[in-house]
């Protein structure tokens, strides 16, 4: 399931409704994004604003859902992605990936994770001391994205 | 053709999305990007560097010899930073 939203969301409430009734679920994975403050050694960040491209938002995190789906036993899975202004210690991102058993469920997580960082259009406004800037993408979630891509075989065990 | 636009080339555009009928020679992205560099001063500077932006043609990403036509949507943005 996804869901793009301005509001916050409660993650264990979000858990145990993915959850409730299941019986076939061993393990769920939960990832919870935050703003974090510290956007570099020193700037100091006083809010964030998370801008989208609404349709096609929607549309690529659906098509990351469903490989992670092809690539792993997943039984229930949830990605929600805020936008709009947010402060230090909001949630922005959730994932839950649940399957009977951890490994896929560690792994689908961490895939989703890394594909949405790189796939889904958001980008980042940071208001700073000195102003606001654009996030730049950085070389290391490329690299985070690319290690899924190069194992597409194996991740079908 | 609808072009969108977002975080800075949105900003140094002035406008989030406009309607644009290019001719017929304007037939991919890369001709699609001259096109509109020449359209204004503030679209020659959102597409200075076009090693820092992307692109989507109905809402899926493409390279910049994909082809375009009349009724697409055609996004420009940079890249993604979103999680």
């Amino acid at each position: 399931m996804i869901r793009v939203q301005r509001d916050d969301f409660d993650p264990g409430l979000e858990l145990a409704r993915l959850t409730a009734g299941r019986t076939d679920i061993g393990g769920a994975v939960l990832f919870c994004g935050l703003v974090r403050e510290m956007a570099g050694a020193e700037a100091r960040i006083q809010a964030m604003t998370l801008e989208h491209y609404p349709g096609m938002t929607e549309k690529m995190l659906g098509q990351i859902e469903a490989e992670a789906l092809a690539r792993w036993p997943i039984s229930a899975s949830l990605i929600i992605h805020r936008y709009g202004r947010l402060m230090p210690g909001e949630r922005i991102v959730l994932a839950i990936t649940c399957s009977a058993h951890r490994q896929a469920a560690f792994e689908a997580n961490m895939f989703l994770v890394d594909w949405l960082k790189t796939k889904a259009p958001f980008w980042k406004l940071e208001e700073r001391p000195d102003g606001t800037a654009w996030v730049e993408a950085r070389a290391s979630d490329d690299a985070a994205a690319e290690r899924w891509s190069a194992r597409s075989d194996k991740a079908a065990e | 053709m609808k072009i969108l636009y977002f975080a800075w080339l949105r900003q140094k555009i002035g406008a989030g999305e406009e309607d644009v009928s290019p001719p017929p020679s304007v037939n991919s992205v890369a001709a699609l990007v001259a096109w509109l560099k020449a359209k204004s001063p503030a679209h020659a500077a959102a597409f200075a560097n076009t090693q820092a932006v992307r692109v989507a043609i109905n809402q899926e990403f493409a390279d910049w010899s994909a082809p375009v036509a009349p009724g697409d949507e055609i996004a420009f943005f940079p890249p993604v930073t979103g999680g």
